[in-house]
């Protein structure tokens, strides 16, 4: 069975000898171009998608009035949603959700000053900046999964973090530690590369605004305030938006850090998971479908009240910062981490 | 890490800098037939491998559409790819389960690579314009002088220039999709068909309630060691790519 959707032949593209308007040639290259692209994407995004919305409206298998099992679905209503914030399992969809919004609040807010502050300092070291750059790189490219293990392993009732702390504290158990264990290791893991994306705006500021500011009688602090932090604001609001999304999926750090069934660190992911894996279709579809709405919610209010450009030049809609091209953020990598 | 890998299995939780004597029982236990391992890694070589092959063929076109050249809706097929990638994995992953479990292809490699395009193809599509959008545009326009069409252009002067562009998005989007886990857990369920991801996280001990911590951090140096390698040739390239467009 193979896999890769048919890519366009060249042959396809059709050669016209008389010269036509560019325009109506580009629009067909163009579609010839991008039909491989959007069939994958509906494929493997769009279809699974909505049929999850379906599904989150069905049931699997229980018993009919005789008492036989039931093949297939049954249409459920909003069962599957009622039953979610009414009944039993009300708590723990209330808890998923605190949890996925507190670590979604805690992780961003820190990775995003200990990130700032990274690019700072690396955008004023001139030496050893390709060591800072691998320093940096390491902890992106090391699996969530491996980075959870190893801070695991740190924080183990004789591990390296007790050692430190010269206390025996079970990190790994649950409550408020294990929920400081994972936001420890997942801005471990992702603070340096907020500080990747901010250096690249910073290093488009010329040199020359700070003199003048400096002339004028404006403190180093003042300078940051009203020069540095207007100016990167587009590369930032870029890489918070997408850290935002990926800490709201938490899925893996949580999941093998401390692990599943623990209440204090089950991210509505791993709730998700754990009740399809259970074929629990029905439940796990609801919670994935209040997951993805909460996550458009929160993306929506981002980008309306911050203005967040996130598709760069291609959309000339707004003046551009001293004719610098936005900064787009090639879809960041902790999707990795997912993603 | 590096250092607890080497060490006995009896003395992880040393504290020495460096272990004393050094051992290799760790390595041995990790390609002990129990775990897998072996199988593991070579089914994360395949599924990444794949991915990236395919998704680059795919997106190689895409994006040098939304960079070059001008058609109605460009921006709604740019938004529509950015809001792709922003999906969260286990929306993705509970329908498809369920579609997997009822045609038969849990524990198949094509349920582990499918998925891992959705977001592997965004990202690469992402980079790539990013990329194309860097490369003078006089290249084509000479090449159209000279007589090629647009199609030609690109495929005979663009692509070869782009190389280093795609080679990067490659490793990026290798990276992505080697350390994917959300939807390989779900999808597999016998350690054959495991990435090497999947497979840490279920290592077994010897004993049931023994947590094979040393074999576990030798197994994710085995992990690591590659991609750290292709990260450090490959840095400032990478930096680039992730903060495409960013610096001009």
């Amino acid at each position: 069975m193979a896999v890769a959707a048919p890519a366009p032949v060249g042959s396809r593209g059709k050669k016209t000898k008389e010269w036509k308007s560019p325009d109506e040639g580009q629009g067909r290259l163009a579609a010839i171009m991008l039909s491989p692209t959007f069939l994958v994407l509906i494929l493997v995004i769009g279809l699974p998608i909505l049929l999850g919305i379906r599904q989150s409206f069905y049931t699997t298998g229980g018993l009919d009035a005789q008492g036989f099992a039931i093949e297939g679905d049954q249409f459920n209503g909003l069962k599957n949603y009622t039953a979610i914030f009414h009944g039993a399992t009300a708590d723990r969809f209330w808890n998923a959700f605190y949890v996925t919004t507190l670590f979604t609040v805690v992780c961003v807010v820190i990775e995003t000053v200990i990130g700032t502050a990274m690019a700072l300092i690396m955008n004023r070291a001139f030496k050893g900046r390709s060591l800072i750059r691998a320093s940096i790189l390491i902890p992106w490219a090391i699996p969530t999964v491996v980075s959870a293990v190893l801070w695991k392993w740190i924080f183990n009732a004789n591990g390296v973090a007790n050692d430190v702390l010269g206390n025996q504290i079970l990190w790994s158990t649950d409550g408020i530690q294990a929920q400081m264990a994972v936001i420890i290791a997942d801005t471990w893991k992702t603070a340096p590369f907020i500080g990747l994306l901010v250096l690249a705006g910073l290093q488009v500021i010329p040199e020359e605004v700070y003199e003048a500011a400096k002339i004028d009688g404006s403190s180093t602090w003042n300078s940051f305030l009203h020069i540095t932090l207007p100016l990167v604001k587009p590369a930032l609001l870029v890489a918070v938006l997408f850290r935002m999304l990926q800490t709201l999926a938490m899925f893996d750090l949580p999941y093998v850090l401390v692990g599943k069934g623990k209440p204090s660190v089950e991210t509505l992911s791993i709730l998700a998971q754990q009740e399809s894996v259970n074929t629990r279709y029905g439940p796990a579809a609801a919670y994935a479908v209040l997951l993805f709405l909460y996550l458009v919610l929160l993306a929506y209010a981002f980008i309306k009240l911050l203005g967040a450009d996130v598709i760069g030049d291609a959309a000339p809609k707004r003046a551009k910062v001293k004719g610098q091209k936005r900064s787009k953020v090639g879809r960041s990598v902790a999707k990795g981490d997912m993603p | 890490m590096i250092v607890t890998s080497l060490r006995k299995p009896a003395e992880v939780f040393e504290k020495a800098a460096v272990p004393s004597p050094p051992s290799f029982q760790n390595y041995t236990a990790v390609f002990d037939p129990v775990n897998n391992f072996a199988r593991a890694l070579l089914n994360s070589i395949i599924v990444a491998g794949v991915t990236t092959v395919a998704v680059l063929i795919i997106g190689v076109f895409a994006a040098y559409a939304l960079a070059r050249l001008d058609f109605r809706g460009k921006n709604l097929a740019l938004s529509a790819i950015i809001a792709t990638s922003m999906f969260p994995g286990i929306a993705l992953v509970v329908p498809l389960l369920k579609i997997f479990t009822d045609i038969g292809w849990i524990n198949t490699y094509q349920a582990l690579i499918l998925p891992s395009m959705s977001f592997a193809l965004p990202l690469s599509v992402w980079n790539l314009t990013a990329f194309f959008r860097q490369m003078p545009q006089e290249l084509e326009q000479a090449a159209m002088v000279d007589g090629c069409t647009q199609w030609q252009a690109f495929r005979k002067v663009i692509l070869p220039i782009a190389a280093p562009g795609v080679f990067t998005t490659a490793i990026i989007a290798f990276v992505a999709a080697w350390n994917e886990f959300i939807i390989a857990l779900t999808m597999t369920n016998k350690s054959d068909f495991f990435t090497a991801v999947v497979a840490i996280s279920q290592f077994q001990g010897k004993t049931g309630r023994d947590i094979p911590v040393g074999s576990q951090m030798a197994a994710g140096v085995i992990l690591t060691i590659p991609l750290i390698i292709m990260v450090l040739a490959f840095q400032r390239r990478i930096v680039s790519g992730l903060t495409a467009g960013g610096v001009k």
